[in-house]
């Protein structure tokens, strides 16, 4: 059965989200760029203008730009903002399909195989406008049956186009295009096909497969396959997107720690929580980071990996203190701590101990599930560690949750 | 063109509803919104900006008030 997958483009990201916020910046040629104090800052974005009346494209460096058009107007980069209208973007796009994979900030793939070919046209055309509407920035949309010719298609007219290419129509529309425009082909592949005598998609499609391999070994098959349509890569499910790659706590503690004993309290009161928020969300992690900050602002971050994959607190105290013992000298008292776990598992197979650990671990486990409990439902204070008692200006703290997530 | 920001009072709902009642503006007049007729996620593309807008009758007229994050905004001229 044939799938249907649309590449969305949003168009000039970075400038058009800058536009969005201020109109007045669609009336003047403007880039996004990079640090210009150094010399070597670059446009990131640019807007229409910039681009149709002054020729100013991504990449070029900015004092190039300014001697071309020295009224420039050059915007410093607000990650944030793109985040936001990102994630914005992807809200819409799980509108439509539960397979949605994003590639970059500004774009994605969505499998629309559940609403057959003509809807999936519709349902690309209703992105683009619900884009323009909601989001106040274009897209560009490509329509296939394979990632490829999507993503291929989204290039092929802007801004606010959709472009399907078909089984039908794909070696009339697809074949003549540069292989450069194929994606993953770089400057040295498109060299070395070249040398081939191959310089559009269609050459790369009808060159002999077995060739193609012996002077570019299973990548010269892959691009072949490419420019067949036969890319059958799926589009990632979204939640792969969305899972949680580290979880952390850190404080700055109310007054700075000065020696062992009271980093060790922290640490223990840190490590509660993020043992508590890995239970929570069903994650045992193997990477241990240990961040601290003097009270002359030096940060430092240290990490290692433990045995086995671990949810417990007492684990997480213990090899957080120990990276700290082993890498701090005291020359300043400290002023702030933290700790992040990565490199999570869902449900490890812990295999057993020589000795049986296994055994007394299982019971750490459910004290800790035990404690989260009544935690949960007594607040997070009816319950500590006795030792947290011995120095409480520095132990009852507010933490600083931190979460990081793959994809956006 | 510009954002206005203004204060506003709003009946925030046990489900997480926001309905905007009365617009506050800075010399201390304060509006009532009659209605709101219509409310989604909107940029503004008159002066920029993006939030929930909410369409709203205020004195027999229609005018956007737009929720960006925490703040409200109407569409100056
Ligand atoms: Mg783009």
């Amino acid at each position: 059965m044939s799938r249907w997958i649309l590449h969305v483009d949003m168009n000039n990201f970075y400038a058009s989200v800058e536009c969005m916020f201020n109109p007045a910046l669609k009336d003047v040629p403007m880039v996004v760029g990079g640090d210009e104090q150094a010399r070597h800052g670059i446009v990131l974005s640019k807007n229409e203008i910039a681009k149709t009346r002054y020729g100013i494209q991504t990449g070029e460096v900015l004092w190039k730009v300014r001697q071309r058009c020295p009224h420039i107007l050059v915007v410093q980069p607000d990650m944030e903002k793109y985040l936001k209208i990102s994630r914005m973007a992807m809200e819409i796009y799980g509108e439509y399909s539960d397979r949605v994979e994003s590639f970059g900030l500004d774009e994605a793939w969505i499998d629309t195989t559940h609403f057959g070919k003509k809807d999936s046209v519709h349902v690309a055309d209703a992105l683009r406008e619900k884009i323009r509407k909601e989001l106040g920035v274009t897209a560009s949309v490509g329509v296939s049956f394979n990632k490829i010719f999507a993503k291929l298609g989204s290039d092929m007219k802007k801004p606010d186009a959709t472009t399907v290419l078909s089984e039908e129509n794909y070696r009339n529309l697809v074949w003549p295009q540069p292989v450069s425009s194929l994606l993953f082909v770089g400057r040295a592949t498109e060299k070395r096909l070249s040398r081939l005598g191959i310089e559009t998609i269609g050459d790369l499609a009808c060159y002999e497969k077995a060739l193609l391999r012996t002077s570019l070994g299973k990548w010269g098959e892959i691009l072949w396959s490419y420019a067949n349509g036969l890319d059958c890569t799926p589009v990632a499910p979204k939640d792969i997107h969305d899972q949680i790659k580290s979880i952390g706590n850190s404080t700055t503690t109310p007054r700075d720690l000065r020696c062992e004993d009271d980093v060790k309290l922290v640490l223990y009161r840190l490590a509660d929580q993020v043992a508590g928020r890995l239970r929570a969300n069903g994650l045992c992690g193997s990477t241990i980071c240990l961040s601290v900050r003097d009270c002359m602002l030096h940060t430092f971050e240290r990490q290692c990996r433990v045995h086995y994959p671990t949810q417990l607190s007492g684990e997480i105290a213990l090899a957080a203190f120990s990276l700290f013992r082993k890498n701090y000298n005291w020359q300043h008292p400290v002023r702030s701590v933290g700790i992040r776990i990565t490199d999570f598992e869902e449900n490890p197979n812990v295999q057993l101990d020589l000795f049986g650990c296994a055994y007394r671990r299982d019971r750490t486990i459910k004290l800790e599930t035990t404690l989260d409990k009544i935690r949960n439902r007594f607040g997070n204070q009816i319950l500590y560690r006795a030792s947290m008692m011995t120095a409480p200006e520095i132990t009852d703290i507010a933490l600083h949750q931190e979460y990081t997530r793959t994809g956006i | 063109m510009k954002q206005i920001y203004v204060e506003v009072l709003a009946k925030h709902s046990r489900e997480g509803e926001v309905e905007p009642l009365f617009i506050l503006w800075e010399d201390g007049r304060r509006f009532c919104i009659d209605r709101v007729l219509d409310k989604r996620r909107r940029a503004s593309l008159k002066v920029g900006g993006i939030g929930t807008r909410y369409t709203c009758v205020i004195s027999g007229k229609k005018r956007y008030l737009f929720y960006e994050d925490d703040k409200w905004f109407v569409e100056g001229k």
